[in-house]
């Protein structure tokens, strides 16, 4: 059996489901590319199997199945030339003596153990590197090089040869120190759970009640050591406490920072007052204990945001230099350096990053990105091109006529709405109940501290610190970040990327959610082709027929060329004469004997051209018309199950940019005919969240792409969908993938859910509040019964949140991140 | 009971130098990536063997 099994596998080389050894697509079954007796879907991957196997790196296969990346298939060769411009790399690079050079690059397409390995392996590949170190949650790769040996254009081709490909951009250049560090808030932490430890080992004898068989000078020494341990804590660890309180008290918000910092304060007070008189030994053990709990929810609240860091803007859609024709010479300029008035290549598939006026060159623009229109338009010399298109037929040559700061596409992002500040504190409903609780809690303080002075005006200290003391909100201040923080987990998890947890409770409070069409409601790549008679009949292409429009479509750069071509699936090509493209109409060619001819109806002698739900493209050979190809997009999966749920809680809206007969088919889906708006630009859209907000509604926005920008940054929630998290996407306060889009419900019932188990432990850290109010009003307060009432209510809130936030993720049917939370709660 | 002095101060002296030591770690970056070192460790052949700059001097 044993050598029938290895005879099998001989036969049997790897290339299992024909699926490519390297990155695991789909390899076409007949043009099967091989190296090493391994499948693979394109040359690139083969390549870079070649490159790994030369240097004996297979290795790189071990940790996971098919871990690659398919390379890009254009040449790289041009792309990255301005990395050798100093003043670029000097941007860049986050040091440089001349023999040791260090750089932080973004790889957005890192995602297994195998990556990780490649790219630390970096120096095999390129003798020039000393080392690469990979930050894996960050997806960062950071190199430490030669700059003699190796250059930066190198590594980063290098790289994108390899298929990681690094995020280069403006936005990068701008700020590639913030590096944002949780170290202090660690240290913070550590100090205060050091003296809380210790703290708590020297009340040992006032819990024991051993009080009367310890000595007093043993008491006295504990006291003052316990004063000394809890001074760092009050001025290190608790002052951002202070600070917030202080802000906020100053601008006439009392947030939940104002009980805690009178807590804080009163507790300290009054114990070293007890100890330094020798009248007991005071709360300290409560005191460092709070602070500790509270930091570590501070804790848990920013590890959760550090991994969930995408703020983008206009600049990191933009290239970072351009090729500006200066002297007669070509030579590539960083964009902050560009002016009005330069002439610059703008090449095939370049993203235009300034307004400017076309001086030679046939235009064919893909505005996609800024209108949302899937056809490129054409324009010739004169015609003034806004920034954010993209050519996609050959070389132009445009002058500038705006700065890149003020063009179309950069006025739409700094149209004041787009970024929106959240209110800075940690959330809008734990401010508005902190505001009472204030409130309460300082007339209780006072009310008891007035009755107990009739008694006598030490009780009425006592009691009024007392209040203060066991009313400070821990539990209160715990339980909507682990709350929130356990929903934006879960949330990750099914791929619903939230920018900060205050978007959880906007989304719980939604009212209207607005859909774009193109790329949100239909997804981009999945365009189904068809082939139809003139009278509509779907038909059969001969063989024949389909070689030649084949070999006709891959001459043109034209995107719905490119869709045919790929539709036709055709290897084998035709040779063909007198390529013509009509600008606008189509394109034609000699085959053999045949004249073809394939674009809009007049051009092809079909007719004249009609609108259409779905873009036609008409075909004739020999001057007779064959019939059409019509492209449609598709609505993204179970999109007729979830409009109507989400009907059922929320108005809905569509606004697209497309034509209103393409619109109108979605007016069933989204109730009636008033709820879709067609042929809206950017502005409109924006306009239109703007009069729902100004109606009290608070919207929730779902698009993609630049042409919703501003929409997005407007509504209350901007939802932007990506079907590919490498490409732009605009800046938004969720990013979702396309993947899950049927979630959507789900995702917004979880928001719901929040709300309630936020309520739910407020009223559990009320109840022990108020059992603790009940001892210090009574002037009953011990310090064993605060030492033992405050973590207790901190831990069962935190046990709350977290049992109920799960099992209502589970009830609405997401998945859950069950092991890797465990782990990272537990540190 | 005098004892419970000498006692004390050792063990704060103990306890201590863990808090310095914790200080030093957070410090010296090693809480910055808890994620990829867990990979490191699967790889037989040491990538690393020319590491001449070490982690901790530049962050």
């Amino acid at each position: 059996m044993a050598e029938l099994s290895s005879d099998f596998k001989l036969y049997q080389p790897v290339i299992g489901n024909n699926t490519c050894y390297h990155c695991g697509a789909k390899t076409s079954a007949s043009g099967l590319i091989q190296f090493d007796g391994k499948g693979f879907c394109c040359a690139g991957c083969k390549t870079v199997y070649e490159l790994l196997y030369s240097q004996d790196m297979c290795t790189y296969y071990n940790f996971q199945t098919n871990p690659g990346i398919s390379p890009p298939e254009s040449g790289i060769s041009s792309r990255f030339l301005y990395l050798d411009q100093k003043e670029i790399t000097d941007q860049l690079l986050l040091f440089n003596n001349g023999q040791q050079a260090k750089i932080r690059l973004d790889i957005p397409a890192m995602h297994c153990a195998s990556c990780v390995w490649l790219l630390e392996a970096l120096y095999r590949l390129d003798n020039g590197v000393y080392q690469s170190r990979v930050d894996f949650l960050k997806k960062q790769l950071t190199i430490t090089f030669d700059p003699r040996l190796t250059s930066l254009r190198k590594l980063v081709e290098l790289l994108t040869a390899i298929g990681y490909e690094p995020e280069l951009n403006l936005e990068k250049l701008d700020n590639k120190v913030s590096q944002f560090s949780n170290r202090q808030l660690y240290i913070k932490t550590g100090v205060a759970g050091f003296a809380f430890a210790n703290i708590m080992m020297f009340s040992f004898p006032e819990y024991l009640a051993m009080t009367d068989t310890v000595e007093d000078y043993i008491q006295q020494f504990f006291g003052l050591l316990s004063i000394a341990l809890a001074l760092p804590v009050l001025f290190y660890c608790s002052a951002d406490y202070f600070r917030s309180a202080w802000q906020g008290w100053r601008q006439r918000t009392v947030n939940m920072d104002v009980p805690i910092a009178f807590g804080i304060i009163s507790l300290f007070i009054r114990s070293t007052v007890e100890i330094v008189s020798g009248a007991g030994n005071g709360y300290m053990d409560s005191f460092a204990g709070l602070i500790f709990f509270l930091l570590i929810g501070k804790l848990f609240e920013k590890k959760t945001y550090d991994s969930l860091n995408f703020d983008r803007n206009y600049k990191s859609y933009f290239p970072i230099a351009v090729h500006v024709i200066r002297n007669n010479h070509e030579t590539q300029v960083s964009l902050d350096n560009l002016q009005v008035g330069d002439r610059v290549h703008l090449r095939n598939n370049e993203v235009l990053p300034a307004d400017a006026v076309l001086i030679s060159g046939n235009g064919l623009i893909d505005y996609s990105f800024v209108t949302g229109e899937s056809q490129p338009v054409h324009r010739k010399s004169g015609d003034v091109l806004y920034a954010g298109g993209r050519q996609t037929a050959g070389l132009l040559e445009v002058e500038v006529i705006k700065p890149v700061s003020q063009s179309y596409l950069t006025g739409l992002w700094n149209e004041d709405v787009s970024f929106k500040e959240h209110s800075g504190s940690l959330s809008v409903l734990s401010n508005t109940v902190s505001r009472y609780f204030t409130l309460v809690v300082l007339s209780l303080a006072i009310g008891s501290a007035v009755y107990w002075w009739l008694v006598s005006s030490d009780l009425a200290i006592n009691a009024f610190s007392a209040v203060l003391i066991v009313a400070c909100p821990c539990a209160l201040a715990l339980s909507t970040p682990f709350t929130l923080g356990n929903i934006l987990r879960i949330l990750s998890f099914n791929k619903f990327y939230l920018k900060k947890a205050e978007v959880i409770e906007t989304l719980a409070s939604a009212s209207v959610v607005v859909f774009d069409k193109t790329g949100t409601i239909t997804r981009k790549s999945s365009d189904r082709i068809r082939f139809c008679a003139a009278d509509g009949q779907p038909l059969k292409l001969s063989r024949a027929q389909k070689k030649m429009f084949a070999a006709l479509t891959r001459h043109s750069g034209h995107p719905l060329s490119q869709q045919v071509f790929r539709f036709l699936e055709e290897e084998e090509l035709v040779w063909l004469n007198n390529f013509r493209e009509e600008p606008g109409a189509g394109i034609s060619a000699l085959i053999g004997e045949h004249e073809v001819k394939l674009g809009s109806a007049a051009f092809t002698g079909a007719g004249s051209s009609e609108f259409f739900p779905f873009p036609r493209v008409y075909a004739a050979i020999d001057g007779s018309p064959l019939g059409y190809f019509e492209i449609q997009s598709q609505d993204r999966p179970g999109l007729d199950m979830i409009l109507p749920a989400l009907r059922q809680k929320y108005d809905l809206l569509m606004l697209t940019g497309d034509r209103s007969t393409e619109a109108e088919k979605y007016a069933a889906l989204f109730g009636s005919d008033r709820s879709v708006s067609a042929e809206q630009t950017p502005f409109d859209k924006l306009d239109n969240i703007r009069r729902l907000q100004k109606n009290g509604a608070t919207v929730i926005m779902v698009g993609d792409g630049l042409n919703d920008a501003g929409a997005l940054a407007q509504s209350d929630v901007g939802i932007s969908i990506t079907d590919d998290i490498n490409t732009f996407t605009p800046a938004s306060d969720v990013i979702m993938d396309g993947g899950v889009f049927h979630r959507l419900p789900g995702f917004l019932k979880l928001a719901r859910f929040s709300r309630i188990i936020i309520l739910v432990s407020f009223l559990i850290s009320f109840l022990y509040n108020i059992v603790g109010l009940a001892f210090a009003m009574s002037g009953t307060l011990s310090p064993l019964i605060a030492a033992v009432l405050m973590p207790l209510s901190s831990v069962s809130v935190v046990v709350f949140t977290s049992a109920a936030t799960y099992l209502s993720a589970r009830r609405i049917g997401l998945s859950l991140p069950f092991g890797r939370v465990g782990g990272e709660e537990r540190n | 009971m005098s004892v419970l002095l000498v006692l004390i101060a050792a063990s704060l002296f103990v306890a201590t130098g863990f808090l310095l030591a914790f200080i030093w770690a957070v410090r010296s970056g090693q809480y910055e990536d808890r994620e990829t070192p867990a990979f490191r460790i699967l790889w037989d052949d040491k990538p690393a063997n020319n590491d001449k700059s070490n982690n901790t001097s530049n962050h």
